[in-house]
């Protein structure tokens, strides 16, 4: 640990570690020292010279080299014929510090003055106006009126889209460069920049399209002042109007933090509408950042298309029904189905319905089964990352190894996180069999074949990779990419064997990280859901099978032929799916931001979210319809209240033990502040009073666990052979993540429309040339007895013998296939 | 009894100081506070550019606006911001005259106007349509299709307020 240093800011004494700012140190004091440039999650640069204070060193004799006291006995100060930044100075041993003086406020006035030459004070229209660290600091220290004419002030564009995401106004930049730093530090994507200099100095981007970054939204936070707006909120509402509501990312297993802010609106018939969803603070979850999927998906919500009336089958129809009808029907159906009862939970549906209807596929006998593409939640309960984990704190002597997982695709802000760690000299290890972005900032990339996954552990285990092995603190992620449940399944027994082999459990900043691709999928499992190899021949055999938030009829042909199959399907759904097409009944559900619940992240991690809008009128939220199905029943399911579900999950389910909804909504103090009055410092993201949340305690936390002996042996080579697959003729074709992919919660968002990803099979140009596929081409495979296509891409960095897809981005598949592919020409698409 | 009589002639005489309200109506002061209007400029476009001030101000809560984006191809007000939704509650509403000092354009100003009376509660809502001004003679209505980069300011410059 640094060494703490004791110096004096306005006469108040405090210690603080060496190395710290002084601006730090100011802070954690209760001081203000007011910044623009500065921001505590980025290096300084002392730019905006904002933050001048009178510093003072105790003069020390040459000789002796003890202070030199005065008079009265006291160290003699010696301070610095100028003034310094507060933001670019560590602290020393001594120093005295004044904040508060003529000298100090001289200065602060006249640098907001001169930051006010070229500021265009439009602040009536200005979205930043009142959240404004500029408005706020002109108020608290600036001169009271302006030395300049409008008319002489620089007149620049006010309505430059740096893509379709961000807007820049030209006129207000005040040059602090906040956003260019945090797009080359801390996002590493460095696609905006100055371009040219003095008063023509301007922000431009470089990529195409622009500003293309999943981090972009996270720069009009940290702007000081109203430059940069997001197309989302441009005039959307004024700050101080705006009501805020605590939830939680629905997204992916990250389970950000975050704020929905509200207000109420005539376009929306007076009813509350989301005018934009903010980062709100969690230092061991998103710090104060969001991935832009997290920030602008959120239309879904108030999409017309949403159920707002239950459906029932009538004559072959789905026709609508009244709530009763549809209950009795729906509990008619499972009545009929006897023991043959098929529960299926997607994993976007909270802990609360999950529990749910858990008990009602226990109570009918049933199975309950989860619909995901991997495997191992059941591991991770057993050896998950360590309660009091904070990735935040993984640095020099920590080992992190990703496997078979785009963490930059898939759970874009643990990417920011793990480069941090790397960046604080954690080794960071990615095995993949494909390059992917992380890979840029980690101290070892392992590149296998399709596979050939438990061979890398394998190498591991062998004491291959001593980082890891002699690492203090290690955490695995791993991913299910180019495996299917099987292999997922043994990647996750491998990984787990690892870490109990280099005893990387137990304590915090160790253990295993499934990068699921759903918010929920590690609460469905910790509350008995698990996924089937079998699940299309579960769902055709099934008397009747209730599913909620799943939709496994538009991911996969094959089991939507299943369901076709089953005699009776209930779907509690927010959208007509293609799954709810089939369904007998149809239950209109209420979406995550309707309604409170809990899920629990990768990080098992269980958060709480709170309802921000007022569900539609004639929808429910799951529990209360699988409780109330459960009531038709004879079966009595909590379905009043989530907190009164949560309540008896708590009491049932040994992992829960002891929460409650009072202390998931339990906070402490966190570092940076942020989300106070003082916005300069940290930004718009919120303080954090609805709770951090808790991480739950991994099994082998607890005393007397024992890893099973299965646990240890050789693993297989090969989970299957490419090379005997190429030499068939086939390919193995991979589903892999991409962050803005054509969900049902995604679509509905206009915004990110020309982002989302269209269908296509990438190959290498080798691959493809073997197969008679040129860059552009239509390619075809059969699946489920028809014909699935997609245009061609050529990607050097694939391996050969492979190709990939982007998942839920039209082509329904889930688990990678080895597929033969085929030219199709225009004809045979057409027809 | 003549002293009662003489008061009465002298009433029969007198000009009366009562109006027959409504056929007659005196003029209002130069500072009395009516119904709202919104005003425009000369060339037809909206002062008001939709920043919520008034709302801000409005004690009452009486104020609602809704603002958007306007573009050269539709342009209601000068600038980058319009009121798209902007509603007074006269229920709600007490005359203060805040909203009036909060506007950066001079947009809101309270008028002559206070005959208001209404049957039913949502009737007390005066939607933008109900307070703007009409457009200027020979000028075209909001929005306007105008050349690009002429328009670009949204706060006007302001002199002091003259009485």
């Amino acid at each position: 640990m640094a060494k703490d240093v004791t110096l004096t800011i306005d006469g108040q004494t405090l210690t603080v570690s060496a190395g710290t700012l002084i601006v730090d140190a100011a802070k954690k004091a209760g001081i203000d020292i007011p910044v623009f440039c500065y921001h505590p999650k980025m290096e300084p640069v002392g730019m905006c010279r904002m933050c001048l204070v009178d510093i003072g060193r105790p003069v020390i004799d040459r000789v002796s080299g003890q202070p030199v006291l005065d008079e009265n006995g006291n160290p003699k100060i010696q301070f610095a014929p100028k003034l310094d930044t507060a933001c670019t100075t560590p602290v020393s041993e001594g120093m005295v510090v004044v904040t508060q003086s003529q000298k100090v406020a001289d200065a602060r006035r006249e640098v907001v003055e001169f930051i006010l030459t070229s500021h265009p004070l439009d602040c009536p229209v200005c979205d930043k106006g009142g959240e404004c660290p500029l408005q706020n600091l002109t108020m608290g220290y600036g001169p009271g009126q302006s030395r300049f004419a409008f008319s002489e002030k620089m007149h620049l564009a006010k309505h430059v889209p740096l893509g379709e995401l961000i807007y820049l106004d030209r006129e207000r930049c005040i040059q602090c460069a906040r956003c260019v730093r945090f797009q080359s530090e801390v996002a590493g994507d460095p696609v905006i920049g100055f371009n040219n200099r003095g008063r023509a100095i301007e922000i431009v981007t470089f990529s195409e399209p622009g500003f293309d970054s999943y981090f972009s939204g996270n720069t009009t936070d940290i702007c000081p002042v109203g430059a940069l707006t997001t197309a989302d909120f441009r005039f959307g509402a004024r700050p101080w109007e705006l009501l805020s509501s605590a939830s939680v990312c629905s997204h992916c297993a990250v389970g950000c933090n975050q704020t929905v802010n509200l207000r109420r609106e005539a376009a929306q018939g007076g009813k509350l509408a989301i005018k934009r969803i903010m980062p709100r603070q969690n230092e061991a979850v998103n710090e104060i950042w969001l991935c832009d999927k997290g920030r602008f998906a959120y239309h879904y919500v108030e999409s017309k298309e949403r159920l707002t009336q239950p459906l029932v089958r009538k004559n072959g129809e789905l026709t609508p029904a009244t709530w009763e009808e549809a209950i009795q029907a729906a509990a008619a159906g499972i009545q009929e189905a006897g023991d043959s009862f098929v529960a299926l939970a997607g994993g976007r549906l909270p802990n609360e319905d999950l529990f749910t209807l858990r008990k009602l596929a226990d109570a009918r006998g049933g199975k309950a089964l989860l619909s995901t593409c991997m495997g191992g939640g059941d591991l991770v309960a057993q050896v998950g990352l360590t309660a009091g984990s904070n990735l935040a704190e993984m640095g020099k002597g920590s080992a992190i190894l990703v496997i078979a997982s785009d963490l930059h695709e898939s759970a874009p802000i643990w990417y920011l996180r793990l480069k941090a760690a790397a960046k604080r000299g954690a080794a960071l290890i990615v095995a993949g069999a494909r390059p992917t972005r992380l890979e840029r900032y980690a101290s070892k990339v392992i590149r296998y074949q399709y596979g050939e996954e438990l061979a890398v552990i394998q190498n591991f285990l062998d004491g291959g990779v001593e980082e890891f092995s002699q690492a203090e603190n290690a955490v695995i992620f791993f991913g299910g990419e180019g495996m299917d449940m099987l292999g997922t399944s043994a990647l996750a027994q491998a990984c787990t064997a690892l870490l109990v082999a280099t005893n990387h459990i137990g304590r915090p900043n160790n253990g295993l990280v499934p990068v699921w691709i759903h918010a929920n999928i590690q609460g469905a499992w910790d509350l008995g859901f698990h996924p089937s190899a079998s699940l299309a021949r579960n769902l055709a055999g099934a008397g009747a099978v209730y599913i909620a938030a799943a939709d496994p009829a538009g991911d996969d042909p094959h089991l939507a032929a299943a369901l076709d199959e089953a005699k009776f399907v209930i779907v509690q759904e927010l959208f007509l799916t293609e799954t709810a097409r089939k369904a007998d009944v149809v239950f209109p559900a209420q979406a995550h931001l309707e309604r409170e619940g809990t899920f629990t992240s990768g990080e098992r991690r269980v958060q709480r979210f709170y309802p921000a809008v007022f569900a539609p009128a004639g929808t429910r939220p799951d529990y209360a319809i699988t409780a109330q199905v459960a009531g038709a029943l004879g079966i009595e399911l909590a379905g009043r209240a989530a907190s009164l579900a949560f309540l008896r999950l708590a009491a049932e389910v040994p992992a829960y033990q002891g929460l409650t909804y009072a202390k998931l909504a339990q906070t402490s103090e966190q570092w940076p502040i942020v989300g106070r009055g003082d916005l300069y410092y940290g930004g718009t993201a919120y303080e954090n009073k609805e709770g951090l949340g808790v991480q739950l305690e991994a099994a082998c936390q607890k005393p007397g666990w024992h890893a099973p002996a299965a646990w240890t042996g050789r693993l297989p080579e090969h989970t299957f052979d490419l090379a005997q697959m190429n030499a068939q003729g086939a390919v193995w074709l991979v589903p892999v993540v991409r962050l803005y992919d054509r969900g049902t919660t995604l679509t509905p968002s206009s915004l990110l429309e020309g982002r989302l990803v269209r269908p296509f099979i990438a190959l290498h140009p080798e691959t493809a040339a073997q197969l008679g596929l040129a860059e552009g081409d239509l390619a075809g495979f059969e699946t489920a007895g028809a014909t699935l296509s997609a245009p061609v891409t050529l990607d050097e960095t694939l391996p050969r013998g492979a190709g990939i897809v982007p998942r839920s981005c039209g082509l329904p598949l889930t688990f990678p296939r080895g597929v033969k592919l085929v030219r199709l020409t225009e004809e045979v698409k057409v027809g | 009894m003549f002293k009662g009589l003489f008061t009465t002639l002298r009433e029969w005489v007198r000009k009366p100081v009562t109006v027959s309200y409504p056929e007659q109506k005196r003029p209002v002061k130069a500072r009395f506070k009516g119904r709202h209007v919104l005003r425009r400029y000369d060339n037809g476009l909206e002062k008001c550019i939709g920043c919520s001030l008034c709302a801000a101000a409005c004690p009452a809560d009486a104020i609602f606006v809704e603002a958007a984006e306007n573009t050269d191809d539709e342009r209601y007000s000068p600038g980058e911001r319009y009121a798209r939704v902007y509603e007074i509650n006269m229920l709600r509403c007490i005359f203060c005259g805040f909203c009036e000092d909060a506007c950066p354009t001079e947009a809101i100003q309270l008028g002559d106007v206070y005959e208001l009376s209404f049957t039913d509660r949502s009737a007390a809502i005066y939607t933008k349509e109900m307070l703007i001004d009409p457009v200027p003679e020979g000028r075209q209505p909001t929005p306007q299709v105008t050349p690009p980069g002429v328009y670009t300011r949204s706060v006007p410059e302001m002199k002091d307020p003259q009485d």
